[in-house]
C-alpha cells in the first residue's frame, strides 16, 4: 500500500508527467489563442501544469486535456485581470495583428458565396485571433482542440446551449471575416 | 424548422453532436433553403480548412524544460520506497528465519504488495495512451503479439459473445517482472487480466479482494496466475473469471 502522496511523492510525479506532459502542446495552444502573446503563453501554461500537479491527488477523470484546459482557463482570466488593472502594459488586449482586421460587419449573404481559398494558417490564425473573447475561446476549444460540447461546457463553465450560441456566432463572424478578406484584392 | 433554428443547429450537426431525430430535421431543411445548405456548406469548408492548415502552435523547449525541472524528480520503478521496504523485509526474513512463521508472514506481505502492485498497473494502464501496446479485437493477432516479448505467451480469449469485448494486450511490469496484460472492456470498464508464470502448477481457486477500491479477482491454473482487476462490481468481475475460466477449459479439451 502506497504510503500518502505528496508534492516529494516520486511516483506521484511520475504519474503526472506520464498523464498531463503528452498535452503540453494542446495547452500552450490554447494559451496562446486565449491571450494571443507567446510570453505569457509559456508562462500560463507553467502555472497550469504546476497548479495541477497540486491537484492532482483530486484528479478523477476521465479526460486529462478538459481537465487541464480548466485549471489553464483561470490562469489565463487572471492574466485578464491583471492586464486590466496595469494601465502601463504595453500589448494590452491588442491582437499581433488587429490593426489590419476590419470591424466585423455582416457579409453579403448570397448563395452562391464562396468561401476564400487562401486557406494559410497564418490568415486563419490572425482572424481567429481577432475573435472577441468568450467566441474566440469556444471556438478554439471546438475546432482546434476537438473537445465535444459537454467537454467545452465544463472548461468555459457555462451550460451547453451557451456552448451552442457562442459557437454559432463565432463561425458566423469568421466566415464574415473571411468574406470580407476576400474582397480585399491583395 | 425555420432558418433561425437551422443556423443553430446546423453547426450541432457539422460536430456530431446531433440526436438523430434532430439531425432528420435540419437536413430536410437544408435539402429545401439554398441560403442554409450554402452556410453548412461555407462551415464546413471552414472547419476543414483550419483542420488542414496546421494552426495549432508547439510548446517550446525551453517551456518543457522549465515544467520539467519545476516538479519533483521521478525514477522509474522500483521506486526508492519500494527497495527501501525490501531491504527491511530482508533484515526481517534473517531475524525471524529460525521462527517457523516467516512463510506466512511473508506470503501474506506478498499478496498484498502484489495486489498493490497490481491495482497500480491497473491505474498507469487507464492514462492516457497506456492502455494497450497492441490494439486489437482479435485474440490472433493479440496473442502473437506477446511472442518473444514474454518467457510464456498469456492465453488470449475472446469474450465478446459473453459480454466481455477484447480490447488489446500490453507488456506490464508487476513485482519487479516483466507479465502480459490482456485488456477488456465491459460497457465503459476496462478489465486488466495479468497473466505471469509460476512454478505452482496446481489450481488455486478464484478470490476477490477489493484494493483501493478496485476489485481484484486471482486465481491459478496450468502454472499461471491470474490478476483480473477492474473497477467493475464485485459479481461482474465474477462472471467475467468464471466465463474466462469455462472458455479456458473447452479451449484445452474441445
Amino acid at each position: 500500500m502506497p504510503p500518502k502522496a505528496s508534492d516529494d511523492d516520486p511516483d506521484k510525479a511520475r504519474r503526472f508527467r506520464e498523464a498531463a506532459l503528452p498535452y503540453l502542446d494542446d495547452a500552450y495552444t490554447l494559451a496562446r489563442y486565449l491571450l494571443r502573446n507567446a510570453t505569457d503563453a509559456e508562462d500560463a501554461v507553467q502555472e497550469c501544469y504546476l497548479r495541477a500537479f497540486r491537484h492532482f491527488d483530486s484528479y478523477r477523470g476521465p479526460a486529462m486535456k478538459p481537465w487541464l484546459f480548466a485549471i489553464l482557463r483561470n490562469v489565463c482570466r487572471a492574466e485578464y485581470a491583471r492586464r486590466a488593472t496595469t494601465p502601463t502594459s504595453a500589448i494590452e488586449d491588442v491582437p499581433e495583428s488587429a490593426e489590419q482586421t476590419p470591424l466585423w460587419h455582416e457579409a453579403q449573404e448570397t448563395p452562391e458565396a464562396q468561401l476564400l481559398r487562401r486557406w494559410d494558417s497564418d490568415t486563419i490564425r490572425r482572424l481567429v485571433a481577432a475573435l472577441a473573447e468568450p467566441f474566440r475561446e469556444t471556438f478554439v476549444l471546438r475546432e482546434i482542440q476537438n473537445l465535444s460540447y459537454r467537454e467545452i461546457a465544463e472548461v468555459a463553465e457555462v451550460p451547453v446551449g451557451t456552448v451552442m450560441s457562442r459557437l454559432a456566432r463565432a463561425r458566423a463572424m469568421l466566415r464574415s471575416a473571411w468574406l470580407a478578406e476576400e474582397e480585399q484584392p491583395k | 424548422m425555420t432558418c433561425d433554428e437551422a443556423e443553430v443547429l446546423l453547426h450541432a450537426l457539422i460536430d456530431g453532436e446531433l440526436d438523430a431525430g434532430h439531425t432528420r430535421d435540419v437536413e430536410s431543411h437544408v435539402a429545401g433553403c439554398p441560403r442554409c445548405a450554402a452556410l453548412l456548406r461555407d462551415y464546413r469548408e471552414m472547419s476543414q480548412a483550419i483542420a488542414q492548415a496546421g494552426v495549432r502552435y508547439t510548446a517550446p523547449a525551453a517551456l518543457r524544460q522549465r515544467i520539467e525541472a519545476a516538479l519533483p524528480q521521478s525514477k522509474a520503478a522500483p521506486n526508492r520506497r519500494a527497495v527501501l521496504r525490501g531491504f527491511a523485509m530482508g533484515s526481517a526474513v534473517s531475524a525471524l528465519a529460525a521462527t517457523g512463521l516467516v512463510a506466512i508472514v511473508l506470503r501474506h506481505d506478498d499478496v498484498e504488495r502484489i495486489q498493490s502492485e497490481v491495482v497500480s498497473a491497473h491505474l498507469r494502464s487507464l492514462q492516457a495512451g497506456h492502455l494497450t501496446d497492441v490494439i486489437s479485437t482479435d485474440q490472433h493477432t493479440v496473442k502473437p503479439w506477446f511472442n518473444g516479448k514474454l518467457d510464456v505467451a498469456p492465453p488470449v480469449i475472446d469474450l465478446t459473445a459473453q459480454g466481455f469485448t477484447l480490447i488489446g494486450g500490453r507488456l506490464d511490469y508487476v513485482d519487479a517482472r516483466a507479465l502480459g496484460a490482456v485488456v477488456y472492456k465491459r460497457r465503459q470498464h476496462v478489465i486488466n487480466l495479468f497473466v505471469a508464470q509460476t512454478a505452482n502448477t496446481e489450481r488455486r481457486a478464484a478470490r476477490i479482494d477489493t484494493v483501493q477500491g478496485f476489485n481484484i479477482r486471482h486465481w491459478s491454473d496450468r502454472g499461471l496466475n491470474y490478476w483480473a482487476v477492474s473497477d467493475l462490481a464485485r459479481d461482474e468481475l465474477a462472471e467475467f473469471g468464471e466465463k474466462f475460466e469455462a472458455a479456458m477449459r473447452s479451449a484445452t479439451t474441445g
